[in-house]
């Protein structure tokens, strides 16, 4: 019956939906942002920690939302972990393209494994109600980089 | 099956099917299935082509031109508003204000009679399953500075509104008002209307229902359950969006100021002051919603051709038949039990996020909603912060329908598994 959901609900999403990693407070974070989406209550708070040469040395969150929120902010997660601020701001922004369109054009050389990694978000592109719920962890991220405290995923 | 000792004359669903156009559309490949009447109901070809007559052959503005066609705009306009009266039972049409939908009839009586009535120390008593519609004019209205309370009471873990507590807070005479909704778009739960009086009034307070959902599946007669004021709105009566009704005891209307100011609600206008019109036409400021209100005529006619009796024993045949198909689905949480419900029913699977599931269902054809249906509060009275998803019903669903959505559950949980 749900056959062709199988792009949407690839195994990666459900397993990080199911178990999101580093699913946890950051108690000694330099950074830190919450992300809302009013509209379906999905809500999470992430937590970065820098090293002495800016890079992000860690990074983790807790919340509540669908799968592909949970899944899409467990990724990150794991993604942006030694990367500059600005690296990972651009890594958001591709992210935000993949989940709008399905595709990245440019996204081959250094960001290649990453976005092989980061995939399975592209599913949302064919549910524009669904893409703010791949897109919310990102958001969130930019907010925290950026230093303000909160973002939305309108 | 059990024999009712008058049988509602039954209501032909399959025919009644046919008059909704947009119900033969398919959705990604399969017949829709419309579990959503609850967020907004489908029209009738009835309401439909009554609105685009009235654009072809009847249209002018209404209450100004002495000209043929604004008199026949004006007698369909005046048409609907007795209509609406006779709906509801009312003693007299100009006791109905036609509204933009529920939303601005509610913000009218917290405009006008809260502001303009109620005095400094007394409060509002809502309950827990409001929705927003029902609760934020209320908390605007306490927070004007013009020391008025908000009263808030609870619902029980059946979801039905906790009496008790009603009592309780009705119980030092400074509730001037109780606004409660007659049948919550969660919970399914249709609340006790005339109790709920009977205690108001005992108490010295008015009571407002919000009959959004309520009207839509009862017949409600507002002199038999004694309320001071009742709203519906009528997209979610299988009449057309931007059109909603306040009744409201002709009394009442008399003594509160106006809501909006502008035309049509003035009997004389210097540049100093004006003089206010009488109701209804004191609340209804600016060019009416005068193509909708021939619509919103339509649905009634049409709702009171098939007959609420049919219809309400077509939606207790189909909520029993839910309770039965639902509760067989494992892992389901089924969110209210009242013993008076309506066919609304919010649910969580254990092992799905709503907006999950309700994408899977989309793919099955079956369009429920997910999150917290303007009902926040609610969700967080039972511990679901995170939503639920609704299924409800209109005159046009099927037992099918249900059964359709209940092994549509089944295998979603299977998926998620
Ligand atoms: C119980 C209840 N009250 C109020 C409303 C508000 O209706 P509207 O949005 O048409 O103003 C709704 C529906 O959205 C409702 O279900």
């Amino acid at each position: 019956m749900f056959d062709d959901l199988r792009d949407l609900y690839q195994e990666v999403i459900l397993d990080h939906g199911r178990r999101p990693r580093n699913f946890r407070r950051l108690e000694d974070a330099d950074r830190a942002a919450r992300g809302d989406n009013p509209l379906c209550g999905d809500r999470l708070e992430l937590w970065l920690k820098l090293a002495p040469d800016g890079r992000i040395a860690d990074a983790a969150f807790l919340g509540r939302g669908c799968a592909i929120s949970m899944a899409s902010a467990s990724l990150l997660t794991e993604t942006v972990k030694g990367k500059t601020p600005e690296q990972a701001k651009a890594l958001g922004e591709k992210v935000r393209t993949l989940a709008m369109t399905g595709a990245c054009p440019e996204c081959d050389g250094a960001l290649a494994e990453d976005m092989e990694r980061l995939a399975p978000l592209s599913g949302v592109h064919e549910f524009p109600s669904r893409v703010k719920c791949a897109t919310l962890a990102w958001h969130t991220l930019k907010a925290a980089l950026e230093g303000s405290k909160e973002a939305t995923s309108e | 099956m059990s024999v009712a000792l008058q049988p509602a004359p039954a209501l032909d669903v399959a025919r009644v099917r046919r008059d909704f156009p947009i119900l033969a559309r398919t959705v990604r490949g399969k017949p829709l299935v419309f579990l959503d009447s609850a967020a907004s109901a489908q029209k009738p070809r009835a309401v439909i082509e009554a609105m685009v007559r009235c654009m072809e052959t009847a249209y002018a503005n209404v209450h100004r031109g002495a000209y043929h066609l604004s008199e026949v705009a004006t007698e369909s306009y005046e048409a609907a508003r007795a209509a609406a009266a006779r709906f509801l039972n009312a003693a007299d049409p100009r006791e109905i204000v036609f509204t933009r939908n529920s939303t601005e009839a509610i913000n009218l009586v917290a405009h006008s009679w809260g502001r303009g009535v109620m005095r400094p120390g007394q409060a509002v008593l809502v309950s827990e399953m409001e929705h927003h519609a029902n609760l934020v004019p209320w908390q605007m209205l306490r927070d004007d500075g013009r020391g008025i309370e908000l009263r808030v009471c609870r619902v029980t873990d059946e979801g039905e509104l906790d009496l008790e507590d009603l009592a309780a807070k009705l119980a030092d005479g400074k509730v001037g008002l109780v606004a409660v909704t007659h049948m919550s778009n969660v919970l399914g739960t249709v609340t006790p209307a005339e109790r709920i009086v009977a205690l108001a009034h005992a108490h010295g307070a008015k009571v407002l229902l919000d009959g959004s959902q309520a009207a839509v599946h009862r017949r409600v007669d507002v002199r038999a359950i004694g309320c001071d004021f009742y709203c519906f709105t009528g997209h979610k009566l299988y009449g057309p969006t931007g059109i909603g009704v306040l009744w409201a005891r002709l009394e009442h209307l008399e003594r509160m100021p106006p809501f909006l100011g502008g035309g049509d609600m003035i009997a004389g206008v210097t540049l100093e002051r004006s003089e206010w019109a009488p109701p209804p036409a004191k609340f209804e400021a600016g060019t009416p919603p005068i193509i909708e209100a021939v619509g919103l005529h339509a649905a009634l006619d049409y709702v009171a051709a098939i007959g609420l009796p049919a219809i309400e024993a077509h939606e207790r045949a189909l909520v029993d038949h839910a309770m039965r198909r639902l509760s067989g689905v494992e892992g389901l949480t089924l969110l209210g039990r009242a013993r008076d419900r309506g066919g609304v029913f919010s649910f969580v699977l254990d092992n799905a996020h709503p907006h999950d599931l309700s994408t899977l269902l989309d793919r099955a054809g079956i369009a429920v909603r997910a999150g917290r249906h303007c009902a926040e509060p609610l969700h967080a009275r039972f511990g679901l912060e995170g939503g639920t998803c609704r299924a409800s019903f209109g005159l046009y669903t099927t037992r099918e329908e249900i059964d359709l959505l209940a092994d549509a559950l089944v295998r979603a949980r299977e998926f998620f598994a």
